[in-house]
């Protein structure tokens, strides 16, 4: 091939040679850019792997510092890994708190406060992005407003007037007020409003009311927009501090997080290390499980729903 | 003429039927609106009214006090660790929020490499400590960094040969301390957010600007900033918004201290008004921090619009 054209068309041995030459450099910078660009993954999965690490170990540390005896645990110098098992910390947190009570206190504080929330907000959504009523702007701008007075801020006049309704110390006192949340709306509404409008237009046509195109059309078509908000109302109750911790002075009503919190030294006695790391961990738990089980959706609906 | 009379009668008929779809629109919207909207009256926009109100008064938890005007207010500014506790708090926020940022960004550009395996993996294990409690995580902390029992301080102390050294117990370290635990903490929230948005900006941008010549670092200013940029100004404002409420931290690992080095207003509120029961002065603070906080949020968002004003002209 190569013999035929060099007959045909005088080239001449320079050009030729020219080309060879051009052809190596393009192979060298190919193969430098496959370098380039293995070094690049290496370094990246080595930073990934890093960080990996960093986000496990705290949590490392409290699995094994709640099986492992005081005396090993609180010597110097520490030891990664400590190489002795016990549920002496166990058996003395069941002691020590109302653990079993706790939980169920949390339980029912987060699932009351998903189960209302995420159904009026999503009923507040649907009156918003569905309906078009007289004031709809207005009131969305009002809510939005309201999303950036900080709850904290609120604390003591919530305060006061449960407190004046007898609600301190009761389930309903640290549920009710918060049974309706602004962003918690307004995730819902972004949701809604990219579902097309036809599928309830036809529902209309068939003679569907409001609320059951509400349950029948909206409600099955954001299955990924109410799992993340459920899951982030499990969270920020389940984990919230101070809430739970101004509402609730007696063990029969307080939630684990506080009950732990009151464990790290709040209390009356300071107690060992090993024995705070086992109701850490305890509390922890159903969280964790529920994330793992459900992590994937959790991840994208978050990504879907969150911006904006 | 009769036609005339029938075709106003069907107007008019047509007006009743707009006027009643209208009226019923608007009691349907009320209607679906109505539970969490009165929830929000008597939990949010009443709070925000009588939060002012105390704050003119002496009331304390068990007894009402009496009005007093701005007093409060007179009282807190002429307070030197009222000044101290706002200037914590400004810190941890402009420590936190940028850090936050920079670092989620940086993990989400880098799970973004189209020849990355197990992206699903160590997204994964970033965002796991936004699971658990903020009292879980300072709890394992706490420990981690005691001067006396943790890993760190052993492993710096072979480092550096100071023994023993105190992060959270010394003024100097204590802030940046919690700022840091936070942001491991919180970052992998803000990963998953940033890596949606990247995964949104279309790959032909960068293919245009390949052909074009441009290098890594201006792509990265000329495409994937400004495209991220509705994501940034999100998590400015909740990254902001949720830092001046810090609380959990401070109250578990530092109580405060040492020395007030980790007061922040929230912790300042609480320990005035469920502390001390002073809940005329704990509602003046509770107030500055609204103000401080509407403030920050208008200025993201008035920013914001210039920026987009811009980008029109």
């Amino acid at each position: 091939m190569s013999e035929s054209t060099s007959a045909s068309l005088p080239i001449p041995a320079e050009a030729e040679a020219r080309n060879a030459a051009a052809n190596a450099e393009n192979e060298r910078l190919r193969r430098n850019a496959r370098i380039r660009r293995h070094v690049g993954l290496f370094f990246s999965y080595a930073a990934l792997a890093i960080i990996t690490f960093l986000m496990i170990f705290p949590l490392l540390v409290v699995v094994l510092v709640s099986f492992t005896p005081k005396d090993i645990t609180e010597t110097w110098p520490p030891k990664l890994i400590p190489g002795t098992f016990t549920l002496a910390n166990y058996a003395s947190l069941f002691h020590r708190l109302p653990i079993g009570r706790e939980m169920v206190n949390a339980a029912v504080f987060a699932c009351a406060v998903t189960v209302f929330s995420v159904f009026f907000d999503s009923l507040a959504a649907y009156g918003l992005s569905r309906i078009d009523f007289k004031g709809r702007t207005v009131l969305l701008d009002i809510l939005i407003a309201t999303m950036m007075i900080p709850a904290m801020a609120l604390l003591i006049p919530v305060y006061k007037l449960l407190a004046s309704m007898g609600l301190v110390n009761s389930y309903w006192g640290i549920i009710i007020p918060r049974m309706a949340d602004v962003g918690g709306i307004f995730l819902l509404r972004q949701f809604f409003v990219s579902i097309p409008k036809d599928l309830d237009a036809a529902a209309r046509i068939d003679g569907a009311g409001e609320l059951r195109i509400f349950f029948q059309i909206i409600l099955p078509n954001s299955v990924p927009a109410l799992l993340t908000i459920t899951m982030f109302n499990l969270m920020g109750n389940w984990n919230d501090l101070l809430w739970p911790l101004i509402m609730t002075s007696r063990p029969e009503t307080r939630t684990i997080t506080v009950g732990l919190a009151m464990l790290t030294g709040h209390g009356s006695s300071v107690t060992p290390y090993g024995v705070v790391m086992a109701g850490a961990l305890i509390s922890a738990l159903p969280l964790v499980i529920v994330f793992f089980f459900i992590q994937k959706r959790f991840v994208e609906g978050i990504a879907m729903t969150g911006m904006k | 003429m009769t036609k005339a009379v029938v075709d106003s009668g069907g107007r008019q008929v047509a007006k009743d039927n707009k006027k009643a779809l209208s009226r019923r629109n608007f009691l349907h919207g009320i209607a679906f609106v109505a539970p969490a909207l009165i929830i929000l009256l008597i939990f949010v926009f009443y709070p925000a009214v009588q939060t002012f109100i105390t704050s003119l008064t002496t009331d304390r938890i068990n007894r009402s006090g009496r009005f007093v005007g701005f007093e409060n207010y007179v009282k807190l500014f002429g307070n030197a660790d009222f000044r101290k506790d706002v200037l914590n708090t400004l810190v941890y926020a402009v420590l936190y929020a940028p850090i936050v940022v920079i670092v989620a960004l940086l993990f989400a550009l880098l799970l973004n490499r189209k020849d990355l395996k197990f992206v699903g993996f160590f997204r994964t294990f970033m965002f796991l400590p936004y699971v658990i409690s903020m009292t879980v995580a300072a709890i394992a902390w706490d420990f981690i960094l005691s001067p006396s029992l943790g890993l760190i301080p052993y492993w710096l102390g072979r480092i550096t040969g100071i023994q023993h050294i105190d992060l959270l117990g010394s003024s100097s370290t204590a802030m940046i301390t919690i700022v840091l635990i936070t942001v491991w903490k919180n970052f992998g929230y803000f990963m998953v957010i940033f890596l949606a948005g990247l995964q949104g900006i279309s790959q032909e941008l960068y293919e245009a600007a390949a052909l074009d010549g441009v290098n890594v670092w201006q792509k990265f200013w000329y495409i994937t900033v400004p495209a991220l940029r509705p994501t940034f100004v999100y998590i400015m404002i909740f990254g902001l918004i949720g830092s001046f409420q810090v609380f959990d931290q401070v109250f578990i690992m530092t109580s405060g201290g040492p020395d007030r080095a980790t007061e922040t207003i929230v912790y300042r509120i609480y320990t005035e008004a469920f502390g001390n029961g002073k809940l005329g002065y704990a509602s003046a603070l509770s107030y500055v921090l609204l103000i401080m906080t509407l403030i920050v949020g208008l200025c993201v968002l008035v920013n914001n619009a210039r920026h987009e004003k811009e980008e029109i002209a």
